[in-house]
């Protein structure tokens, strides 16, 4: 019988399965980081439990850590605490790899795993990180797990987890320019809502999808989550294997042979069953731009803030309502009349290095308006820092008056100093325009590094495709 | 983890769809490295007047007169009713933990999203899931009725309302039976530490470049 890509992966897992369908699944690479973390180290060792297997852990510092001023350390005293904890836990039970605050290959941990080759086709990766469905663009089953599962994984390497119905997304044709996964991503959103992938597995699909670089496919793979799903995953392919190659922790001699040969049997069987597929063309996707506080709130840069007024649903109705007020918005404004005050490219969405290209494309020999307060660019490591500052990336940004910062989450979720002030207006590479999300009473606008880039240069939301 | 009883517990209204775990609990509150104590901090920006700092003390705060938790009618509230999508957004588990402090035992909602409904039975917490049409009701029934309590019979899958009317819920088989003896999942897996092992061994030869 024909199976999907979810089946197969699933399948190559169960250890144990119970009647009523719960699965006992090996979890092969297992990400920690400072903030979910503390917590299931402590239970462990409250318990009396050593972990099952450390090799399969990376770690890295990420949400806590500030972006500049790296001599002083990290001044806040309890995100310090949080963070020495890992250095901690991480030096009492081991890792693969650790990557701490300040190490040169320190970054957001769904960058450093892929960069280093810790992320391979057809693992099962988690971490206590919803954005942890990044990784199912190299055909992983990767999804966030909480802190009791954290603690589970720990401890026995393994999952109780029930299988996920599963949908084909698939989408066919070539984007247009200044179109790009990001975008695919909003407007995915944007079709199905923010709870349309709830309780299943995605499966990305089709000629658009195949035409994404492996950074575009985890730009892709990481919004999954804010469709509803845990998993978004995208087939195994050469640009998959090219990535992977000589990298880190990738396989090396005999084994990438053997790999590569199983890695190529990550794909959909023709005529495979879903339970659910959708369709969509690349050519109907313009850039986007999200004007509410939740990411299915989008609409596209040459269309107007919409109508509570004209909408029928009324639980749905006082969503967009509210929603228009906490963002200081009216109905019917023009979103390329909407003005910014801060502009934040980076998070594990949008901080590699083809996104800072991208960025810097639009931003080259132009200046950030003057009624933008701040600027930020945050790669989403050292390494990808390295290679901006190698390719001369930094001084494009500075020279425009873009601040160029240290690797880390930062203001996607402001956990350190990096932050909007109440009622501040940002445009964002980020994932979650929440209430509050980038800072209490901050106002987020999602979009792709060559919309924020082209925002901060005309102090209001601008058509890329107009400046490209 | 304590057992799961059937209980009588007032009800408190939080009338809004897709309430994610920022909202729930916001980012400053999960540089915590402990499990306790994220109660009074729980929807923290909609409860308070000001930005709250951990480590403040929140009874010197102002609150939010018109937030739904704030009113004296649905203090010692043990069940939440909200709409759908409730818990989408971040896998943080502090969510959960800081309803459970506040004294939340049950929510429920017209939806839950994943990664959080997995998290509420990781801390005792039961989500149960009711049709919009009977939702509509139940709100309709504790805005008019000062002290609405429900009775959340797991065993039986029941929400009993005050007129008697029961509301059947679906609920997995295993996570019911976890809830109600209170096991802990870490020990239930562990008894299956030797499929783990053999797993683990086959795994190693069939795909060796996993455990490099």
């Amino acid at each position: 019988m024909p199976q999907t890509l979810y089946d197969k992966l699933w399948q190559n897992h169960v250890v144990h399965q119970e009647p009523d369908g719960t699965a006992l699944l090996y979890i092969d690479r297992h990400l920690v980081h400072e903030v979910t973390s503390p917590q299931a180290f402590e239970g462990l060792k409250l318990a009396g439990r050593k972990p099952w297997r450390v090799s399969s852990v990376v770690a890295t510092a990420d949400h806590n850590t500030p972006t500049d001023h790296w001599d002083r350390g990290i001044e806040d005293a309890v995100s310090r605490l949080q963070v020495e904890t890992l250095d901690a836990n991480i030096r009492e039970v081991g890792a693969l790899a650790y990557f701490p605050f300040k190490d040169p290959r320190q970054g957001i941990v769904h960058v450093v795993g892929p960069e280093n080759g810790a992320t391979l086709p057809g693992m099962t990766v988690v971490c206590g990180d919803s954005h942890t469905s990044t990784h199912g663009a190299f055909g992983c089953m990767a999804h966030g797990i909480g802190t009791s599962e954290v603690e589970h994984v720990l401890a026995t390497q393994c999952l109780l987890q029930k299988k996920s119905k599963t949908m084909l997304l698939r989408v066919e044709g070539k984007p247009g320019k200044g179109v790009s996964a990001k975008d695919i991503a909003l407007a995915v959103i944007g079709h199905i809502g923010t709870a349309g992938g709830t309780g299943y597995a995605i499966e990305f699909a089709g000629s658009a999808i195949r035409g994404l670089s492996m950074e575009g496919r985890m730009t892709l793979c990481n919004m999954a989550i804010e469709a509803g799903a845990r998993l978004g995953f995208v087939a195994v392919d050469e640009v998959t294997i090219d990535y992977v190659k000589g990298r880190p922790f990738a396989p090396r001699a005999e084994h990438w042979d053997r790999a590569v040969a199983y890695w190529r049997t990550l794909h959909s069987d023709a005529g495979a069953n879903f339970d659910s597929v959708i369709d969509l063309r690349a050519e109907e996707i313009k850039p986007q731009v999200t004007w509410g506080t939740s990411p299915e709130m989008v609409v596209a840069i040459d269309a107007r803030v919409p109508d509570p007024a004209k909408e029928a649903d009324p639980v749905k109705r006082e969503g967009m309502e509210r929603a228009l007020q906490y963002m200081g918005l009216n109905p019917n404004t023009p979103i390329g009349e909407i003005r910014i005050d801060k502009v934040f490219i980076g998070s594990c969405t949008n901080s590699r290095i083809e996104d800072l290209r991208a960025a810097a494309a639009v931003v080259k020999g132009r200046s950030v308006a003057a009624s933008v307060k701040l600027a930020l660019v945050v790669p989403g490591s050292g390494l990808v820092k390295q290679q901006a500052e190698r390719e001369g990336l930094d001084k494009i940004f500075v020279a425009a008056g873009f601040e160029w910062r240290e690797p880390g989450c930062s203001m996607c979720l402001a956990m350190n100093a990096d932050r909007l002030e109440p009622g501040e207006r940002c445009a964002s590479t980020s994932n979650r325009n929440f209430e509050g999300r980038q800072g209490a009473g901050g106002r987020t606008h999602l979009l792709s590094p060559e919309m924020a880039a082209a925002a901060a240069i005309a102090g209001h939301f601008a058509d890329v495709r107009e400046i490209i | 983890m304590d057992k799961f009883v059937r209980f009588d517990g007032l009800v408190a209204p939080l009338d809004r769809a897709n309430i994610d775990t920022d909202a729930i609990i916001p980012k400053q509150f999960l540089k915590s490295i402990k499990r306790s104590g994220f109660g009074p901090n729980l929807f923290d920006e909609w409860r308070y007047m000001d930005v709250g700092q951990p480590g403040q003390d929140n009874a010197l705060r102002q609150r939010n007169p018109n937030f739904v938790l704030n009113l004296p009618r649905y203090e010692g509230a043990q069940i939440l009713l909200t709409r759908k999508n409730f818990g989408c957004g971040s896998s943080r588990e502090h969510a959960p933990w800081a309803l459970l402090d506040f004294g939340l035992r049950v929510v429920i909602a017209e939806s839950f999203a994943d990664i959080f409904h997995n998290n509420c039975f990781k801390n005792g917490i039961l989500p149960i899931v009711l049709p919009a049409s009977e939702l509509d009701a139940l709100f309709a029934q504790v805005e008019a009725t000062p002290g609405y309590k429900l009775t959340v019979d797991l065993e039986r899958q029941l929400v009993v309302r005050p007129d008697g009317k029961g509301l059947p819920f679906a609920v997995d088989t295993f996570r019911k039976e976890c809830l109600l003896n209170g096991w802990d999942d870490i020990g239930l897996t562990l008894r299956h530490a030797d499929l783990i092992r053999t797993f683990e061994e086959k795994r190693r030869i069939e795909q060796p470049w996993l455990f490099a």
